[in-house]
């Protein structure tokens, strides 16, 4: 099955090939506090006490919460207000290595996921901190949680990958086969499923036969090759293009019973359960033509930017733009002491001249954007909406569904920042909700 | 000739017939003094006051759900006008005036980035807070200057927005459409602002602009027992119900951030009638 | 767009996506004039030095023009995205190769200034421009606009002789009553190469075919307009023809003669004032070749292709709201009436 729209973008996978470098032990890591989609939990550590590895720093406020580990062992040296990649300043727990890496007391293995009850599985991943990390970040024992009038009967696991330039789920389906086929397995054990799909971007043939190759028989795991095309990672389109079904517009994946998951959120499930080590570190693709030696690197989270990018050699002279995340989605920095969080995939850095800079020119209605829209919206007039600020109109045009895929923006030829428009666009039309509502009662 | 004359005077007839018939059964009641609020009112249907335009904000009046006062744009001899028409008392109202708290253009204050997307404040906003070092200072996109329906902002060549004391009317549109939340409704008799934002500490509001307040409490301490700027979160916040007075207070600001704004209106004839 | 001051900064503060496919509106005026260029080619060899001449002055005046208009206006200059250039090609193809300097600059100024600039220029035009300039000829200046040379051909540059266009003969047999087995017309071959009288980028159908396809190959015009114009031009009038074959011409005429090929595939699947969705196009194509229809049967002109383009030109903004595509996994429309809107 093929979706409609999208795009073929440059892939520029220039790391696909290079075998994951783990990077040296730092003197220092900020673990900011929000790293996820949902409350941000409690701080329990104070100034100066001493943490062991994956020791939790937070405990979770709520359900659609989870908490953050200390990363090495060492000492809670501040916490403050930090740099935080979505911009400005958050809260963080700032840790300086002892350089003895030990874990702390409590971490033990919790045995064969195969003898341990679906409710305890979701525990000890709510406990390790897992969220989503093929960037989203949402608490994925919130997502293998469907209420009771949504059934599940199936589990996909996105491993499409394709934003172009980064290959971290690659290497990780590459590397860790194995680790990947039990995590899924216990995922399924966790959701009450008999089925899982893997679906894969055809340009990463080799991760698919890993993968197949690593099934263990008691499984019900198939693998399939999909188109490469973006937005294939898209949660409603990897659906799609898996089983023809369609997530209802505005409703998520559970409402046509199914749970998505990324491969590397499986291999830290099965790092949690079989090792009960929480998430304190992942693959990072660090790439671009901007940056020296690109790499996938196993970052721990709370590593400042800075860092990681002097690993691999440094910037060079004329960098214009570094990103968390690809170059469709990824959100650009502005100071490179904000750390790496649980849900970073990649640090892409470009130079300066293959950066594409936005205009003001008018549109000119050209209809690339209504083409390429893979949720059938028409981003040419919904940007025009809200360039003369006509929020109220937004809804009739459906805003809300805009997944900010931004493939509307690659084929504009007038370079409209359409992304932007609908991020704010989002905002404003939810504000207008907000006061008709007010105006109602 | 004669028929066609006849049929088009007849049409004529009965539809006059019908407008003055219709005129008189669906008339609706006006009260008279509406009309006459609205006469006063500056027309400008700013919004204000909270109502859809002067029209509604007179028939509100009538009605006696808003009071003449509620009209942040009357002077206040326009004021004592309504107030006579209404047969209320209207008290003396203290002339506001909207104020930018941020100096920090573009010569002064640190950016991390240039910024490229939507000329819009909001917009930019979202993406990494739009570019400047000072997540507090103004982006300089102009939003606020395309909301007030006066001309009273302008944006000065240091790409920071500054408004126009004579030609305000603090009606506060400007107030709600910056997403930084910098501008204030001011007494436009005051003469001492702090024109920061910034409650970060004075080590990362001096790295992030040169005309940031540090909090460094210099100000606050020249008033010893009668405070009139307090120092709140690293920043120092002029008391607007007991505004300092005596000018020389700003010699002691490091870095210029409390300084001296006349804002009242100083030739009324400059202002657009 | 970018903000300016002090360049000790490195980063660039933007919105995703951080990469593009690199087409933008000049690369796409680009290969449009670059289609165009076989039919121009035609029209020269069949008419002259002098259909050369009312397409370097048609260019000219657009552009000079668009220089102007920015000037004035104090807007930054659009000469480099060749919209004003395109417009001048399609001008000049759209006016008799006879015509005289005055009559072109005239179609130039109302094309960029009535047509686009007084809008707010380029993507906001709601009328093609050209077609603009070209109606406003036509009623203003008839005489001049009919005005058709007879192809003579590059090598004997003589003009003056003139004659009627295929269309035009029929319309005038049909008025005089005359049956049309009684007129002379050209035979097909004629008409697909463009050897017939004509504005001189209209005439050879070949020509603009070949440019037709290749903005279809290179993906900037779809197929819905053209073969919704077409089509149904050659649905209305093969019905007519069948019905009254003395009265109305056929369907193979009405398609090759006449500006139905340059309008279908140049004119009205101008981006600007054409719709957005594939939908709507394909409404957008069938309504221009209905009126196109109606008028070259029905009409007084012998002409209606550019009347029928402009009348659609009105309707695209609500072409464009009642043919929005199904949002992906919405089930009906009514789920979503319901939001609050307005």
């Amino acid at each position: 099955m093929k979706f409609k729209g999208g795009i073929h973008p440059d892939y520029h996978k220039l790391t696909a090939d290079h075998a994951t470098v783990v990077m040296p032990l730092l003197k220092r890591y900020v673990i900011p506090v929000s790293q996820h989609i949902g409350t941000p939990g409690e701080i329990i550590v104070e100034r100066g006490q001493e943490v062991g590895r994956g020791q939790p720093l937070t405990s979770p406020a709520g359900f659609v919460s989870v908490s953050v580990h200390a990363p090495t062992s060492g000492k809670v040296k501040k916490i403050a207000d930090f740099p935080h990649p979505l911009g400005k300043a958050q809260p963080a727990v700032e840790i300086t290595s002892d350089g003895e890496d030990a874990w702390f007391e409590d971490i033990a293995g919790h045995g064969d996921w195969r003898d341990l009850t679906p409710a305890r599985l979701k525990n000890i991943i709510r406990d390790a901190g897992l969220v989503g990390l093929g960037g989203a970040s949402f608490p994925t024992h919130v997502k293998l949680s469907p209420p009771k009038e949504k059934p599940v009967d199936l589990l996909i696991l996105n491993g499409a990958e394709c934003e172009p330039y980064l290959t971290s789920d690659h290497r990780v389906m590459l590397e860790h086969p194995a680790e990947v086929m039990e995590g899924i397995g216990l995922l399924m054990r966790a959701l009450g499923v008999r089925k899982a799909l893997v679906g894969i971007e055809n340009n990463k043939v080799d991760a698919g036969e890993a993968l197949k190759r690593a099934r263990p028989v008691d499984l019900d795991i198939k693998v399939h090759l999909l188109e490469t095309k973006y937005p294939q990672g898209s949660e409603k389109h990897l659906i799609y293009a898996l089983t023809k079904r369609q997530v209802p517009a505005g409703g998520l994946p559970m409402d046509s019973g199914v749970v998505v998951q990324n491969v590397g959120t499986a291999l830290s499930c099965h790092d949690a359960v079989k090792l009960g080590r929480p998430l304190t570190e992942r693959v990072v693709t660090v790439t671009g033509s901007a940056v020296r030696e690109p790499a996938n690197v196993m970052v721990r989270v709370g590593t400042p930017v800075a860092e990681v990018i002097d690993f691999c050699g440094g910037l060079t002279g004329d960098v214009g733009k570094v990103i968390f995340g690809g170059p469709m989605m990824g959100i650009v920095q502005s100071n490179l002491a904000a750390p790496v969080l649980k849900g970073t995939s990649g640090i892409l850095c470009l130079v300066e001249s293959e950066i594409s800079q936005f205009q003001g020119a008018p549109c000119i209605r050209c209809g690339n954007c209504v083409d390429a829209c893979p949720m059938f919206l028409v981003p040419s007039i919904m940007g025009l909406l809200v360039e003369r600020n006509r929020f109220a109109d937004l809804g009739e045009y459906h805003i809300t569904d805009c997944i900010e895929c931004g493939s509307c923006a690659y084929v504009c030829l007038s370079r409209r920042p359409l992304v932007q428009f609908f991020k704010r666009g989002k905002l404003e039309w939810h504000e207008h909700v907000k006061q008709l509502e007010g105006s109602v009662s | 000739m004669l028929t066609p004359t006849a049929v088009l005077a007849g049409i004529g007839l009965v539809s006059g017939l019908g407008l003055a018939v219709a005129a008189k059964v669906f008339a609706v009641e006006i009260d008279p003094r509406q009309e006459e609020i609205n006469d006063q009112l500056p027309g400008a249907n700013c919004g204000g006051c909270g109502y859809a335009g002067c029209a509604d904000f007179s028939a509100a009046l009538v009605e006696g759900k808003a009071d003449p006062g509620d009209c942040p744009v009357c002077d206040d001899a326009t004021l004592r006008l309504l107030g006579e028409i209404m047969g209320v008392e209207v008290g003396e109202s203290v002339r506001h005036v909207a104020l930018i708290m941020c100096q920090g253009g573009l010569s002064v204050a640190h950016r991390e980035g240039r910024y490229n997307g939507h000329a819009s404040c909001a917009s930019a906003d979202l993406i990494a807070g739009g570019g400047k070092l000072c997540s507090y200072g103004c982006l300089g996109l102009a939003d606020c200057q395309a909301v007030c329906a006066f001309g009273a902002i302008e944006m000065i060549e240091d790409c920071i927005a500054r408004v126009i004391p004579s030609r305000c009317t603090a009606c506060g549109k400007c107030v709600a459409a910056c997403p930084k939340h910098l501008i204030r409704l001011v007494p436009a008799n005051t003469q001492i602002h702090v024109l920061c934002s910034n409650t970060e500490k004075g080590a990362a509001a001096r790295k992030a602009c040169n005309v940031s307040c540090l909090g460094c409490k210099k100000c606050e301490k020249t008033f010893e027992d009668d405070p009139r700027i307090i120092i709140h979160d690293h920043l120092a916040k002029v008391d607007y119900l007991k505004p300092p007075t005596d000018q020389a207070v700003v010699e002691v600001c490091p870095t210029g951030a409390l300084t001296v704004r006349l804002l009242d209106r100083e030739d009324r004839a400059r202002q657009p009638s | 767009m970018t903000s300016p001051g002090p360049g000790d900064f490195k980063f660039i503060i933007s919105v995703s996506p951080h990469v593009h496919s690199g087409q933008d509106v000049r690369s796409v005026m680009r290969d449009v004039i670059l289609a165009l260029v076989p039919g121009v080619l035609a029209g020269i060899w069949f008419f002259g030095f002098d259909a050369f001449r009312v397409l370097v002055l048609a260019v000219l005046g657009c552009v000079a023009f668009e220089i102007g208009m920015n000037r004035l206006l104090g807007r930054a200059s659009t000469i480099r995205d060749l919209s004003a250039a395109l417009t001048g090609v399609l001008l000049a193809m759209n006016l008799p190769s006879g015509s005289p300097w005055w009559l072109i600059i005239v179609g130039s100024g109302v094309a960029i200034i009535l047509g686009k600039a007084i809008y707010g220029g380029l993507g906001y035009n709601p009328f093609n421009p050209a077609l603009v300039a070209r109606v406003f000829l036509l009623i203003s200046f008839p005489v001049q606009m009919t005005h058709w040379v007879v192809p003579a051909g590059i090598t004997t540059g003589l003009d003056g002789i003139t004659g009627a266009t295929p269309l035009g003969a029929a319309k005038e047999a049909a008025g005089l009553g005359k049956s049309l087995s009684e007129t002379i017309l050209p035979d097909t071959l004629q008409l697909l190469l463009g050897n017939v009288g004509g504005s001189f980028g209209e005439v050879s159908a070949l020509a603009l075919l070949l440019g037709g396809a290749f903005l279809l190959y290179r993906g900037i015009i779809r197929w819905q307009i053209p073969v919704g114009f077409i089509g149904s031009v050659v649905v209305i009038t093969g019905i007519a023809h069948l019905l009254q074959p003395d009265r109305y011409l056929g369907p193979v005429v009405h398609v090759l003669a006449g500006g139905l090929i340059l309008g279908a595939f140049f004119m009205a699947t101008d981006m600007v004032t054409s719709p957005v969705t594939r939908t709507g196009m394909l409404v957008f194509g069938i309504g221009c070749g209905v009126l196109t229809s109606v008028i070259r049967l029905w009409g007084g002109y012998p002409e209606g292709v550019s009347f029928a383009i402009l009348l659609m030109n009105a309707l695209t903004p609500l072409i464009d709201r009642y043919t929005r595509p199904r949002v992906f996994g919405q089930v009906s429309r009514k789920l979503f009436e319901e939001a609050p809107s307005s």
